[in-house]
């Protein structure tokens, strides 16, 4: 940002409007953050902390939230507990002094971990898919080459309860249903188009006379597009990473319609944590916080590619 | 550009037709695979009385009965009604609220980097996730949302039941969608106010026109390529919109907030009518269809700005 103070132009903006629009956008800011502020104090809220009224602003920290989430836990009698040996984790001794023991672990980490799985895998595969295709539409002359864009773009477009009911059948046929494979295929597919697109604008970026240079000394072509071309790409592939990523990890149509048990996704399985009467909000507000500190993250790495990704990499700016 | 001969390349490896064709090929594979035979898979079942629930049954060709049943059907438009509504405030909404943001982030105040990223990050979580956790947000006498209104209007919490009454329900999902999409529209319609270029603002400085006559004769002309994509983008998804609203509302109270998706859902996989959800897919997928195709039209439009 080394032009900001560049010269005194007429149609610059004037001390005050700056102010005014400044303190605008960041109050605007500031309130579309409460709901995520909220999800992680919840998560620090002790149960009966996180449903008072007036909503609390000061408490007690606790892990209590964090604890549910990663355990079942089972009511016992006072003198039970008091019979027990001393309590060997901080879980243990909050989980005791509701009543209750810790039975086991929950289904969150088995879940997570399926999310990592099939978020990673699809990522990988789709980007792997649409390096190649991105490079070759990029190159080539490939008749009906508007054509086939539109109808890799046009996959992406369409409602998912819709390809849902075909797809629940044809993986009820081979097996798929409820498998990480089958849920990683689905996305790699959905990705695939958004890979395409938008690796096909980065490639288009670097100069042909690269890899014609290095064909000149006697590359291959696909040595020109192993040793010139994916170097150059870099950027370009993470960013295209990410995005993929992201969607895959964010998906929640598909894994809900299409596992139920062994290949069930985060997003799916959050909504479900209950405790003793209804929804256990500080633990939903613990996995929600886990599952959404990746995003924060990988917002900020990809905030000057964030433009070009969500317009299939056609605004560049 | 020196390109070597034909046959000299063709010694030294594969012809570039043969790599262009094996690179794209294993892409299209696997939309037709995942996305195209499943279509017309799904063409072909709604032709019929197939129920997945019942896979040995006897299958019929009904010809278009389904179709017949889908448009003539009253719950279905009123989810299509439900869905117009929604799209329409949602991209009302966004649009003012995300192009006023658009602007004034423009006036490149000190951090506006920093505060832009801020706002971006409802956009980047899950649906499902976030909408879910609104529910809390929402409860009447415990929720945060709840709370602050009535600090606000001065109505009761108790009153003010955002997912229970029928008249506030379909403006809860708005409001969330609203708060997560936002800066979807604030982010394009940035780069549309940043490709103006200053030249023309320093001639109609000249030609002394008022700010608000500039505004409206440079600022909005040539922006509105990019609000047009990020509306039809917008409209795209929330017309599809499922995962929020299932979090959210589940459709209800009664059904004011089921959208098309979650009728069909309802109809594929709890009355297990595949035929006739098949053909409401279709229908709705030849929508997307048509508005994709404009989407990408409006695409190449911004592209060669």
């Amino acid at each position: 940002m080394s032009s900001a103070n560049t010269a005194h132009s007429v149609v610059a903006p004037s001390d005050t409007s700056k102010r005014v629009a400044g303190t605008i956008v960041i109050v605007y800011a500031l309130i579309t953050l409460i709901p995520l502020v909220w999800i992680f104090l919840t998560s620090i809220k002790s149960p009966p902390d996180s449903i008072s009224y007036p909503p609390k602003i000061v408490f007690t920290p606790t892990l209590e939230g964090y604890c549910n989430l990663f355990t079942t836990r089972t009511r016992q009698t006072p003198d039970y507990i008091a019979a027990l040996p001393e309590p060997t984790s901080t879980c243990d001794e909050v989980t005791r002094k509701r009543n209750m023991v810790i039975a086991g672990p929950s289904n969150f980490l088995p879940r997570f971990v399926n999310s990592l799985v099939i978020a990673f895998g699809s990522t990988f595969l789709a980007v792997f898919l649409g390096t190649l295709a991105a490079y070759g539409f990029s190159r080539f002359k490939v008749p009906l080459a508007d054509d086939l864009l539109f109808f890799i773009l046009s996959t992406r477009m369409m409602p998912p309860i819709a390809v849902a009911i075909p797809i629940y059948l044809m993986y009820r046929e081979l097996g798929l249903s409820d498998t990480a494979l089958g849920m990683i295929l689905l996305y790699t597919a959905v990705n695939v188009s958004l890979a395409v697109w938008l690796l096909k604008g980065f490639i288009d970026e670097i100069p042909r006379e690269y890899e014609e240079a290095a064909m000149i000394d006697g590359y291959t072509r696909l040595q020109a597009f192993r040793k010139v071309v994916l170097p150059q790409a870099t950027t370009g592939i993470a960013a295209t990473a990410i995005f993929c990523l992201i969607f895959a990890w964010n998906e929640y149509a598909f894994a809900a319609l299409l596992t139920s048990g062994q290949a069930q996704t985060a997003p799916p399985f959050i909504p479900t944590i209950i405790g003793e009467g209804g929804q256990d909000w500080p633990a939903v507000a613990a996995g929600t916080t886990i599952f959404l500190v990746p995003i924060l993250v990988f917002t900020i790495l990809l905030r000057k590619q964030l433009l070009r990704g969500i317009t299939f990499g056609a605004v560049r700016k | 550009m020196a390109t070597p001969a034909p046959i000299a390349r063709r010694v030294r490896g594969l012809s570039d037709r043969a790599i262009a064709w094996a690179f794209i090929a294993p892409a299209i594979t696997l939309l037709l695979a995942i996305n195209i035979f499943p279509l017309l898979w799904a063409i072909y079942l709604s032709f019929t009385n197939y129920r997945a629930n019942r896979p040995n049954a006897a299958v019929e060709g009904v010809g278009l009965r389904n179709y017949e049943r889908v448009l003539t059907d009253p719950e279905i438009w009123q989810a299509m009604q439900t869905t117009a509504h929604f799209v329409f405030w949602t991209i009302v909404l966004q649009t003012v609220i995300g192009f006023a943001l658009a602007y004034l982030i423009d006036r490149k105040f000190r951090g506006h980097a920093f505060w832009t990223t801020i706002i971006l990050i409802p956009m980047m979580l899950s649906p499902a996730v976030v909408g879910n956790f609104w529910r809390f947000l929402y409860e009447p006498q415990i929720g945060l949302f709840a709370y602050a209104a009535s600090m606000v209007t001065g109505i009761p919490t108790s009153e003010i039941r955002m997912l229970g009454d029928v008249s506030l329900a379909p403006w809860a999902i708005i409001i969330v969608d609203t708060w997560m999409w936002t800066p979807y529209v604030m982010l394009i319609c940035l780069a549309g106010l940043r490709s103006i270029p200053d030249y023309i603002y320093e001639a109609a400085e000249v030609d002394r026109a008022s700010a608000w006559r500039q505004f409206w004769s440079i600022t909005v002309p040539m922006a509105l390529p990019f609000i047009m994509l990020a509306v039809l983008f917008r409209g795209i998804e929330n017309f599809k919109m499922f995962d929020m609203v299932t979090l959210l509302t589940g459709g209800g109270p009664g059904s004011v907030t089921e959208v098309a998706s979650i009728t069909l859902k309802r109809a594929a996989f709890e009355s297990w009518a595949t035929g006739r959800a098949s053909a409401f897919a279709i229908i709705l997928f030849v929508a997307v269809f048509g508005l994709a195709n404009i989407y990408v039209k409006a695409l190449n439009k911004v592209k060669q700005r």
